[in-house]
C-alpha cells in the first residue's frame, strides 16, 4: 500500500497536470489529498488481485458507423471561439527553443 | 403547471406556447436574483421557439409531445451560439459551435429551452457552492444549499420557474439535489440518454437525466430524450423504452429490497422516511424484504479514484488553445500552466491532482486498478441482490439540505453526501429520487428506487406508486 502523499509529491503531480499552484494551495492540497487517500486505504488493502477490473459498465466493443463522409463543424465558427487564430488555424505561443 | 398539462393545453390550442413561456420568463426575472438557479436566460431564443410551436399548432401540424414546455438545461450541455460555461472561468464566454443531442431532441419535441442552470464547476461537487459564478440557494430555505452538482436545475423546478429541467449525474448529481429540493430526479441507465454535447467529467459514469415535480412528468421527459444516438459511441444501441404507459400498473407482487447499505449512516429522520416508503409499497402489494449490496461500502473510495482519474484526462483539453480562457506565457508550457491555474477553481484543481496522482507511475495499480476491481465487486453484489429482488430501496442523501458553507472546508465530508448514490453510477444502473415527506427540520427528504440496467419501466412504476401513496 502506498505511503501518504507528501508536499513534494503534490508539487510533482501539479507539474504533470500543468497546474501552477501557489504555496498556499500546495499546503492545503497536501492535507486534503492525504485525507482522501487515507479514506481510500480501505480498498487499497483489499485482497482482490484475482478480480477482473471494470473500465466501463456496458459490454460495447468496436462501435463503428458507416464509412460515409458527413459535414464537420463549421471551421470559421470554431475558430471564432479560439483565444487566438491566424491563417484559419489555431495560434499558439512558441513551442520549440529557437528564436521567434 | 405540469409538463403533461402544459403540453396538453398547447397541443389542443387552448393556451399559446408564447404566453406560457412569457409567464415562465417573468417568474425567473422576478425571483431568480435571490436563488441564482440560472447562469444565463435565453429569453429571445425561447420566445422565438415558442412562436414556432404556436405556428405549428395553428397550421394543424403535430407540435410534439412537449409542445410549449419550458425546459432549463444544466450549463454543461452544449447549446449552439449560446454560452456554455460549466460554471467555470475557463469556459466563460464560450459559445459552442454545435448543439448537444439532448437539445435537438427536446427542441424537436416542441420543448422551449429557457436557459442554462448553475452547477458546481464542471459538475464536481454536492452543493453548487463550487460555481465560479456564486452558489445557488435552496428555494425551501435560502440559507441552505440545493445540493449538487445540478443544483440550479433542481432549484429551477422546485421554485416553480420551469416544469422541467435536465442535469447530469456522475455520482449522484441529479438525485441528491432532487432530494434536497423536494423534486423528482432521474439517473437513467448508463448510455440510455446520449451524452453527445455533454461536457465530459468522468466518461464511464456520466449520464443525463430529467428533473420534474411529478413522476409522470419525469417519465415523459425521459421517454423523449432516451434512445440510441449514433453520435455517442457509448449509447445503448436500442430505442428508449415506453415508461409512461405503465405508471398506473402498481407494484402488486414486486419484490422490493430495503437495502442496508443505502440506509445505514443516514440521519434518523431520513431513515424513517425510507421505512415509511417501504411500508407504503408493502401496502400497495409489493413484497418488501431486507437486501444487501455489501461492496457498496467501498463505493465512495472507488468513486473518488475513478472519477478524478477520468476527469484529469478529460480536463486536459482546457489548455488555452482551442476555446475559452488563455493566459499568455513565454512559451507554450507557461501558457498552459498559467491558463489552467487562473481558469480552474479549487475543487477542480483538487480532483485533477487526485486523478493525476492515482494514474501516475507507481500508484496506478494500488489506486486506480484497485478501484476498477472494486467496481466489479459492486456489480456482482448488485446482481446477487437482484436475483432475489426486482427493485432496491434506500435513501438518496444521508441528510436534508445543509447550510451554505457547512462542508466547504473539508472536502471529504462533502463527498460523503453522495455515499448512497455513487454505487448506481459505478454499476451503470438506473435510479430515481422521489420526494417522500420531510425531516425533523421540515426540509424535503428523497427516497431512492434503484433498478437493474435497462429496467427503467419497473423503476418508474414503483416511483409512481410511492408518489400515489402520499396523495
Amino acid at each position: 500500500m502506498a505511503k501518504p502523499i507528501s508536499r513534494d509529491d503534490v508539487a510533482h503531480v501539479a507539474r504533470l497536470a500543468r497546474l501552477d499552484l501557489t504555496d498556499d494551495e500546495l499546503e492545503r492540497f497536501t492535507g486534503q489529498l492525504c485525507a482522501v487517500l487515507e479514506h481510500a486505504a480501505d480498498i487499497a488493502a483489499l485482497d482482490i488481485a484475482d478480480v477482473a477490473p471494470t473500465a466501463h459498465p456496458l459490454p460495447l466493443k468496436n462501435v463503428l458507423r458507416p464509412d460515409e463522409p458527413v459535414a464537420s463543424l463549421d471551421r470559421d465558427e470554431v475558430l471564432a471561439q479560439a483565444p487566438a487564430a491566424e491563417d484559419r488555424r489555431f495560434k499558439v505561443p512558441r513551442i520549440l527553443g529557437e528564436a521567434p | 403547471m405540469s409538463v403533461v398539462e402544459t403540453a396538453r393545453l398547447v397541443r389542443a390550442g387552448e393556451r399559446s406556447a408564447r404566453e406560457l413561456v412569457d409567464e415562465r420568463l417573468a417568474a425567473i426575472a422576478d425571483q431568480d436574483g435571490e436563488l441564482h438557479a440560472f447562469n444565463f436566460v435565453t429569453a429571445d431564443e425561447a420566445r422565438a421557439a415558442a412562436d414556432t410551436v404556436d405556428r405549428r399548432v395553428g397550421a394543424g401540424e403535430n407540435p410534439g409531445p412537449l409542445a410549449g414546455v419550458a425546459v432549463a438545461l444544466k450549463d454543461n450541455m452544449c447549446t449552439r451560439g449560446v454560452p456554455t460555461t460549466c460554471s467555470s472561468r475557463i469556459l466563460e464566454g464560450w459559445r459552442p459551435p454545435y448543439d448537444a443531442t439532448i437539445v435537438s431532441r427536446l427542441t424537436n419535441a416542441g420543448a422551449v429551452v429557457v436557459g442554462k442552470t448553475n452547477l458546481d464547476e464542471f459538475a464536481m461537487g454536492s452543493s453548487t457552492e463550487n460555481s465560479a459564478f456564486g452558489p445557488t440557494r435552496n428555494p425551501h430555505d435560502v440559507s441552505r444549499v440545493p445540493g449538487g452538482s445540478s443544483g440550479g436545475s433542481a432549484a429551477a423546478v422546485a421554485a416553480g420557474f420551469v416544469p422541467a429541467s435536465f442535469g447530469s449525474d456522475t455520482g449522484g448529481s441529479i438525485r441528491q439535489p432532487a432530494a434536497l429540493c423536494g423534486v423528482v430526479g432521474v439517473k437513467p441507465t448508463y448510455g440510455r440518454v446520449s451524452r453527445y454535447g455533454l461536457v465530459a467529467f468522468a466518461s464511464s459514469l456520466d449520464q443525463i437525466g430529467p428533473f420534474a415535480a411529478t413522476v409522470e412528468d419525469a417519465a415523459l421527459l425521459f421517454e423523449v430524450v432516451a434512445g440510441h444516438d449514433p453520435l455517442d459511441s457509448t449509447s445503448v444501441p436500442e430505442p428508449g423504452p415506453s415508461v409512461v404507459a405503465g405508471l398506473a400498473d402498481g407494484v402488486e407482487g414486486l419484490r422490493v429490497g430495503l437495502t442496508k447499505e443505502f440506509v445505514e449512516g443516514a440521519d434518523a429522520d431520513v431513515a424513517a422516511r425510507v421505512e415509511d416508503a417501504a411500508r407504503a409499497l408493502e401496502k400497495a402489494g409489493a413484497v418488501v424484504s431486507d437486501a444487501s449490496v455489501p461492496a457498496a461500502v467501498y463505493g465512495l473510495s472507488a468513486y473518488y479514484l475513478i472519477a478524478p482519474a477520468e476527469a484529469s484526462s478529460n480536463l486536459a483539453r482546457y489548455d488555452g488553445v482551442r476555446y475559452g480562457l488563455r493566459v499568455e506565457g513565454d512559451d507554450i508550457t507557461a501558457m498552459y500552466t498559467a491558463t489552467r491555474a487562473a481558469g480552474f477553481g479549487a475543487e477542480v484543481k483538487r480532483r485533477i491532482m487526485l486523478g493525476t496522482y492515482a494514474l501516475s507511475a507507481g500508484y496506478y495499480d494500488a489506486y486506480y486498478g484497485q478501484a476498477q476491481r472494486v467496481r466489479t465487486l459492486i456489480i456482482r453484489d448488485f446482481d446477487a441482490a437482484y436475483a432475489d429482488h426486482d427493485l432496491l430501496l434506500g435513501a438518496t442523501s444521508p441528510t436534508t439540505a445543509f447550510e451554505l458553507g457547512a462542508k466547504t472546508e473539508n472536502p471529504l465530508t462533502m463527498y460523503l453526501s453522495d455515499v448512497f448514490t455513487i454505487p448506481s453510477n459505478l454499476a451503470g444502473h438506473p435510479a430515481i429520487s422521489v420526494p417522500y415527506g420531510t425531516g425533523d427540520d421540515g426540509l424535503p427528504v428523497g427516497v431512492q428506487v434503484l433498478a437493474p440496467a435497462l429496467a427503467e419501466p419497473l423503476m418508474f412504476r414503483a416511483a409512481a406508486a410511492l408518489e400515489r401513496s402520499l396523495a
